[in-house]
């Protein structure tokens, strides 16, 4: 979808602000609701490109208003009222409903820690032909998805080349909306950065991005 | 599509602090008997003193200090990383970036904060940001002039867009003067924005994470 997560080469969003000896968590509710995001997840009722994209449908001006965190505040309550798992009026609320069902056994420390070490891997071990190949031409397709994509839009109807095939992955665009994983491979695509933004750029310079087969063309 | 109106709706519903919303919200899956506080204080703890940038401190220093390892995650990142221990989580699919005296690689995420949190943790606050996320792509050099490094013109800047589940991780060059340092020494002198290819790593000011 076209929001403003969607943020490659906008302007008027300012100086990058750096802070000394940062910690990871500025207060402790960002680790909580941080730790929640991953843990819930341990529930298996939503995946990665979901969980991406229900911070995407925070509508735009408040996604530019709100902390990183608070957008995982957000993304969180959609997931998981969507799921079934929690109700709006428990939110609410803060209690759980007279009678719902309790969903025993909790997500307990082994399990949460389990999904770190072992992470999530996103390859899928199918056998399919590469339909490009290192070194090729290719164009991206200009197509404006309404649900969730990675084609990010600075780079749709781009001419670029094929750096390298990092393999077979879940297609976020499916994946996101329960539809499927359509594995496909995934190619790093180099982009010269005055393709993308004119002559103002380095001529030098180039953009690598990550783009699923299904977003390109032979040209 | 789902219904418009059914998420504002829930974005909302939500009330305005969110120390006290998180607090209320923990209660709940807690009460449903759906997470166990242990667990949240497991992950918690991982991130803020395990899994940082010292993990990728490491690996930088390896690869200065043996060649045969450098090849190696460069070729293979994935199991170079694992030798030493690292992987899982936001670090799944690795990709390894040299800079050289004549390439220069920066690494964004335009379209939300993804980042190889299994080599480097979790991201600061201005890798998240709008202003980075926005102006990386378009304008490397001005973002690099922020961060204090002027690139010449015959530098080549290559930006990495993590759009896909590939996390990349910058193989920053090895300053001079540090020839007779030990992997241990090395890895103190790598600093998580030169990882990010946002500086250089230097040896008059190594010391933070940062």
């Amino acid at each position: 979808m076209n929001s403003v997560h969607d943020m490659g080469g906008m302007h008027g969003m300012g100086l990058i602000v750096e802070e000394k000896n940062e910690p990871v968590f500025h207060e402790g509710w960002e680790g909580r609701i941080f730790a929640m995001n991953l843990a819930m997840g341990a529930w298996r009722k939503w995946n990665l490109d979901a969980s991406r994209h229900s911070r995407e449908l925070i509508p735009p001006a408040e996604y530019l208003r709100m902390s990183y965190y608070e957008k995982w505040i957000a993304g969180l309550i959609e997931l998981m009222v969507k799921a079934g798992l929690v109700r709006g009026d428990e939110i609410e609320s803060g209690t759980p409903a007279v009678g719902s069902a309790k969903a025993i056994p909790a997500v307990n420390p082994e399990q949460a820690l389990a999904r770190i070490t072992t992470g999530l891997p996103a390859k899928r071990n199918v056998d399919l032909p590469a339909r490009f190949k290192i070194g090729q031409r290719v164009r991206t397709r200009n197509v404006h998805a309404l649900g969730h994509t990675r084609l990010p839009r600075y780079a749709r109807g781009r001419f670029g080349n094929i750096n390298r095939d990092h393999g077979v992955f879940v297609f976020p665009d499916t994946n996101a909306h329960f539809l499927g994983e359509h594995p496909q491979h995934v190619y790093s695509v180099c982009f010269a950065a005055r393709e993308l933004w004119g002559a103002q750029a380095a001529e030098k310079d180039s953009v690598y991005v990550d783009l699923w087969d299904e977003y390109l063309e032979p040209a | 599509m789902s219904d418009t109106r059914q998420h504002e709706h829930d974005h909302q519903a939500v009330p305005s602090d969110p120390a006290l919303r998180v607090k209320a919200l923990e209660s709940l899956l807690v009460e449903k008997g759906l997470v166990d506080r242990a667990a949240l204080d497991a992950l918690v703890d991982a991130y803020e003193n395990k899994i940082g940038p010292r993990n990728g401190a490491r690996v930088v220093a390896r690869a200065w200090s043996d060649p045969a390892y450098k090849q190696r995650l460069l070729s293979n990142a994935d199991a170079a990383i694992a030798e030493m221990g690292y992987g899982g989580f936001q670090g799944e699919h690795m990709v390894v970036v040299e800079n050289s005296a004549k390439v220069h690689n920066l690494v964004v995420c335009t379209l939300c904060s993804c980042y190889p949190w299994a080599v480097l943790g979790l991201p600061p606050v201005w890798y998240k940001s709008a202003p980075y996320r926005s102006r990386a792509v378009i304008d490397p050099r001005g973002v690099l002039r922020e961060f204090g490094l002027e690139l010449p013109v015959d530098v080549e800047v290559r930006v990495w867009d993590s759009t896909a589940e590939v996390r990349y991780l910058v193989l920053p060059e090895r300053p001079a003067g540090t020839e007779r340092m030990n992997e241990e020494a090395l890895a103190a002198l790598v600093t998580r924005d030169a990882m990010v290819g946002a500086r250089k790593v230097s040896v008059s000011k190594a010391g933070s994470a940062g």
